[in-house]
């Protein structure tokens, strides 16, 4: 029945409401709600956008096309016309020689324009300072990986020869970006000029030849074109984005939306609370209109669309103004973070302001409409005795579908179901013990009223006289300074428990392809050379053939990573026990007694990603022999921490036999670098890795993440204190005409004011301690199930937690109460009679 | 007009049932006047909200123009008041947020009245106040107000109207200028009058008194 005059009144009602200021806080709710939302989504968006150019960086592109045969002319000429950069590579293996001395060499032609993302580094000297290059070396020269150096005997300055050409080594290739997906099977590298390839004559028919397109540009014209590109591959080809980055830099980037996203939530769960108050203030102030709407013959469905009509006019014109600040907002923060985000941020989508505008009214429909809807049911008979309201039994729905209204809006912002699980579990969990330690504080607080005298008593009557607006408002402020607390002290826990991931001493350098009888000899170099901790790790080759008897194709899976994690051969290693950064989430690690038994335990992201389950049967094919082995565990494993890790780990005695090499990790700090050259001296097999550069990725992205969540939440602060405005402000109106009438009855401002500060500092004391213990709570939970990081709890954070909240709220009371103690009681007592 | 049989309403209260009226029966007639009196706390504001529909009787029957209020739901007497009957409060009960006319539109628009600014600006102008129609609430007096409040209650011409203490929240001569608009517009129109007083000079210009002493009709009321 949104009949004209349901729109007509609505809106009439509104505009009166609205000049009368009557709305200020309920909209400025609804404002902080759509601009903290669309402006962390405008935001966290394109940071979320710079991060995965940090990732891209590692890609040298933001998408990459490889294929066996040489990519048509067309396809670069598409994405130049997307607007897209584009460069090419080819890399093939040969050998190279100089002189009498030949190795084998992983050769790479790059274009010009290459890399389109992060850079190339050379050095003069193996393992000394490094320059970095856009391009690749001049046609006629090459960039020689330190790994040929040594067993080729040249260095800069010297003539190589590769198939029918010869070419003169430029400098020392110290870094590659798109050093590739598996670290583990690089020969090492020669890079020439892409123009300079033909002329070797190495590109024949039959040859391992890769052909790489490498684009960048706009994200939309990158999704664009890689829509275009993927129907056209075929079989053989196939492409590469920032989602198949290396496991390391993917962590770190699923750890930094995670926490932008949870500052995005708490921000809107705040705002959310801000309008719960402000809308049960409004729908009290508004029994009397409705009890008269009422009296004079006005339907409930009549007063519904009225109501309707109000909050949906109330909800857009708020929430547009919302977006609008939110846009301000994230543009104040690109300025601000100028320096730190990369030059070309990707420009706002549509898609947050939009958000913004759906969350002001998802928040208002979940958290205003339902005390404000319960109007409807107002008593008539108000009209005639004034003590009757609503029943309160809309009381329990308010919460169902505030809770309602937060998941679906979490699930919008965050698409990670088991964080809003856990953030949002964690927080109605809170609100319900807030609500009834808080209804049970208040209740003895009534009774100790009895025994106190003067301001005590007057502070004390105050929070009992309303007793049920006094839970609301403890459960108000308690949810605000848990959430404050939450991103602030938690916060730091979490980000530095995530820092300290990456310790100084972190693994930056790792030795593959030490032979098994060189394995005391290294260990002892090692040690010479002032390195201790070492360990030296088997590693077996072996292609996945089988799960459960049925064979295994990369065509079986649609996601391309699961492709080509099929089509090359794993990783395989054994241990007697689980790495320290390994959590078994599934099954049992196995015991000495099942020493030589073929079991296997499986990295849970690679089960999830392959459909393998605990107690499955694994067939590999290893040097030409299968072997089965049964799933009995799954594990967690932290790829950011650097230590060596297999996705596929067995029992020692069952891969004793197998052609094996070893490896390890270690730090090593860049002054000793030039140890590494002696070591690839003595031991030419031994492939050394220098991580330093993805390393710096991640912690690049830990970084940009941590001020990116900073001032993400300062949206959550104001939203915060939009909590304690509204909840300030919700009992203002009985607060206003008892101090009038303590004052007609001879009371004196400073002892108002003394029992005001004291029924705020309880309010605050109250809320601050349950908030602060909610955070703690909330806090343990994420960082154990969620972020999966080690945290301390804080007894202070408790008792601060009490002691500020008590003096804001005094402060914060004492001010908004100012105009109620100093207006002449008579003018309050009067506009009460109205 | 209005038949009472036999109306008892009970509240809970932390002491136990709250008996608030018992056993009352009584009738009106078309365009009778009749004061509801008795002490505070005796049952007549209750009496009366009762007969308007706005609260339903824990026994017993009421009958307005022949129809049971027990068998219409909320939403039918509310439709039934908005068809029926008008108010006019102790405490005014306008809309702060409206103005003076708006106010007086209110009931007309409910009611689906065509041209309610008109109408309304008319009925403004029977109680002296025209020239003040675009005034709020808070900017009228207390004598203005009841004044707008009596506009809008006989705006959409109501058989029967309920004034609960009238004159209550008025110093005496305002009073007395409200309850002779009041009985003016009563008899123009020959609507039913109910209204609950204090005051013996209203209720004596009443054709009829009822008198409730703690929830019970004393006074030889006849049970018509």
């Amino acid at each position: 029945m949104t009949s004209p005059l349901a729109w007509r009144l609505g809106l009439r009602l509104l505009v009166r409401e609205w000049r009368a200021g009557e709305l200020r806080v309920l909209a400025m709710a609804v404002v902080i709600a759509a601009a903290s939302v669309s402006s962390v989504g405008l935001f966290a968006d394109r940071v979320r956008g710079a991060l995965h150019g940090q990732a891209a960086e590692l890609l040298a592109a933001d998408q990459v096309v490889i294929s066996p045969a040489p990519i048509p002319a067309a396809w670069e000429a598409a994405a130049a016309e997307e607007g897209l950069a584009t460069a090419r590579t080819v890399t093939f293996p040969s050998m190279v020689s100089a002189g009498e001395r030949l190795k084998l060499a992983d050769i790479k032609g790059v274009s010009d324009d290459y890399p389109l993302r992060g850079e190339v580094t050379v050095s003069r000297e193996a393992f000394g300072e490094t320059t970095a290059r856009r391009g690749g070396p001049e046609p006629g020269t090459v960039w020689l990986d330190t790994r040929l150096m040594a067993p080729l005997e040249v260095g800069a300055g010297d003539r190589v020869q590769v198939g029918e050409s010869t070419f003169t080594v430029a400098a020392i290739l110290a870094g590659e970006p798109d050093r590739g997906g598996d670290l583990f099977s690089l020969a090492p590298r020669l890079m020439m000029n892409l123009a300079d390839v033909p002329d070797t004559g190495l590109i024949q028919r039959g040859s391992r030849v890769k052909y790489r397109l490498l684009v960048a540009g706009p994200p939309d014209a990158v999704a664009d074109f890689r829509v275009w590109v993927e129907p056209r591959l075929g079989r053989r080809a196939s492409t590469e984005g920032v989602e198949d980055a290396r496991p390391e830099m993917r962590m770190a980037l699923e750890r930094a939306e995670r926490f932008l996203s949870l500052t995005a939530l708490m921000s809107v769960v705040l705002a959310g609370i801000a309008v719960a108050v402000a809308a049960d203030r409004h729908a009290r102030r508004h029994l009397d209109a409705v009890a008269i709407l009422k009296a004079m013959g006005a339907t409930q469905g009549r007063i519904t669309a009225t109501i309707t009509v109000q909050m949906v006019v109330l909800g857009v014109a708020a929430g547009g103004v919302g977006v609008m600040v939110g846009f301000a907002g994230q543009w104040g923060l690109v300025q601000l973070l100028a320096t730190l985000l990369p030059a070309a941020l990707p420009a706002p989508g549509p898609l947050p302001a939009v958000g913004g505008l759906l969350t002001a009214l998802i928040t208002l429909a979940g958290f205003g409409l339902p005390p404000i809807l319960g109007l409807r049911r107002t008593p008539p008979m108000r009209i005639l005795n004034r003590s009757l309201v609503a029943p309160p039994a809309v009381g329990r729905l308010v919460y169902l579908s505030a809770v309602l209204a937060v998941a679906l809006l979490a699930l919008w912002l965050i698409r990670d179901v088991r964080l809003v699980a856990y953030a949002l579990g964690a927080m109605a969990g809170v609100f319900v013990l807030l609500t009834l330690v808080a209804s049970a504080a208040v209740a003895l607080l009534v009774q100790l009223r009895r025994t106190g005298s003067g301001s005590w008593r007057f502070g004390l009557a105050g929070l009992s006289r309303h007793a049920e607006a006094s839970v609301i408002q403890v459960v108000a402020f308690g949810m605000a300074v848990l959430v404050i607390l939450l991103l602030t002290v938690v916060r730091s826990e979490l980000l530095t428990g995530w820092q300290e991931r990456l310790p100084p001493d972190t693994p930056n350098i790792f030795l593959i392809n030490v032979q098994a009888d060189e394995r005391a000899a290294v260990t002892s170099f090692l040690r010479e050379q002032g390195v201790e901790r070492a360990e030296l790790y088997p590693m077996i080759r072996g292609r996945l053939t089988a799960i459960d008897g049925s064979t295994v194709a990369a065509g079986d899976y649609a996601n391309p990573r699961a492709q080509r994690l099929v089509e090359r051969e794993f990783n395989l290693s054994w241990a007697t026990r689980p790495q320290s950064d390994n959590r078994i989430v599934a099954g049992r690690w196995w015991s000495a007694d099942d020493r030589g038994e073929a079991l296997a335990s499986v990295e849970l992201g690679l089960a999830e990603l392959l459909g393998i389950d605990l107690g499955d049967r694994l067939t590999f094919r290893i040097a030409g022999q299968e072997l089965t082995t049964r799933v009995t565990n799954l594990r967690t494993v932290e790829w950011d921490s650097f230590n060596v890790n297999f996705f596929i780990v067995m029992p020692p005695g069952v891969l004793d036999t197998y052609p094996q090499t070893f490896i390890t990790s270690f730090h090593l700090p860049a002054t000793e670098h030039r140890m590494l050259a002696r070591l690839v001296q003595r031991f030419p097999s031994v492939t050394v890795l220098d991580v330093a550069a993805l390393m710096n990725k991640v912690r690049s992205v830990m970084t940009h993440a941590t001020r990116a969540i900073e001032f993400v939440f300062g949206f959550a602060l104001v939203a915060a204190f939009a909590v304690f405005a509204a909840a300030i402000q919700s009992t203002q109106d009985e607060r206003r005409r008892e101090t009038a009438v303590v004052r007609v009855l001879g009371g004196r401002k400073g002892q108002i004011r003394l029992g005001l500060a004291l029924e705020f500092a309880t309010l605050g004391g109250l809320a601050g301690l349950l908030g602060a213990l909610g955070a703690e709570a909330t806090g343990w939970l994420l960082a154990r199930f969620v972020f999966e990081l080690p945290y301390n709890l804080q007894p202070v954070l408790w008792l601060a937690g009490a002691g500020l909240t008590a003096l804001v709220l005094v402060t914060a009371g004492w001010l908004a109460s100012r105009r109620v103690v100093d207006s002449p009681p008579l003018l309050t007592l009067r506009g009460e009679q109205e | 007009m209005i038949t009472v049989e036999a109306v008892r309403k009970t509240v809970p209260s932390p002491e136990g049932a709250l008996h608030i009226l018992q056993d009352i029966s009584l009738q009106i007639g078309r365009g009778e006047t009749v004061a509801v009196v008795g002490e505070s706390g005796s049952g007549k504001t209750t009496l009366i909200g009762l007969m308007a529909g706005l609260d339903l009787p824990t026994a017993g029957r009421i009958l307005v123009e022949g129809r049971d209020l027990g068998t219409l739901d909320e939403d039918q007497r509310a439709i039934l008041r908005g068809e029926l009957v008008g108010f006019v409060f102790q405490s005014f009960q306008l809309i702060h947020s409206l103005t003076a006319l708006e106010n007086v539109m209110l009931p007309l628009e409910l009611a689906g009245h065509e041209g309610p600014a008109a109408a309304a600006t008319a009925e403004l102008e029977r109680v002296g106040l025209a020239s003040r129609r675009h005034h709020y609430p808070r900017q009228l007096s207390g004598g203005e107000q009841q004044r707008v409040a009596i506009a809008r209650a006989f705006a959409t011409r109501p058989r029967l109207l309920f004034a609960d203490e009238p004159t209550g929240n008025l110093d005496r001569r305002t009073g007395h200028q409200v309850e002779e608009l009041l009985f003016e517009l009563n008899r123009e129109r020959g609507t039913t009058l109910v209204l609950v007083t204090h005051d013996p000079g209203l209720s004596s210009r009443c054709g009829r008194e009822v008198r409730l002493e703690a929830g019970r009709l004393v006074d030889g009321e006849v049970a018509a």
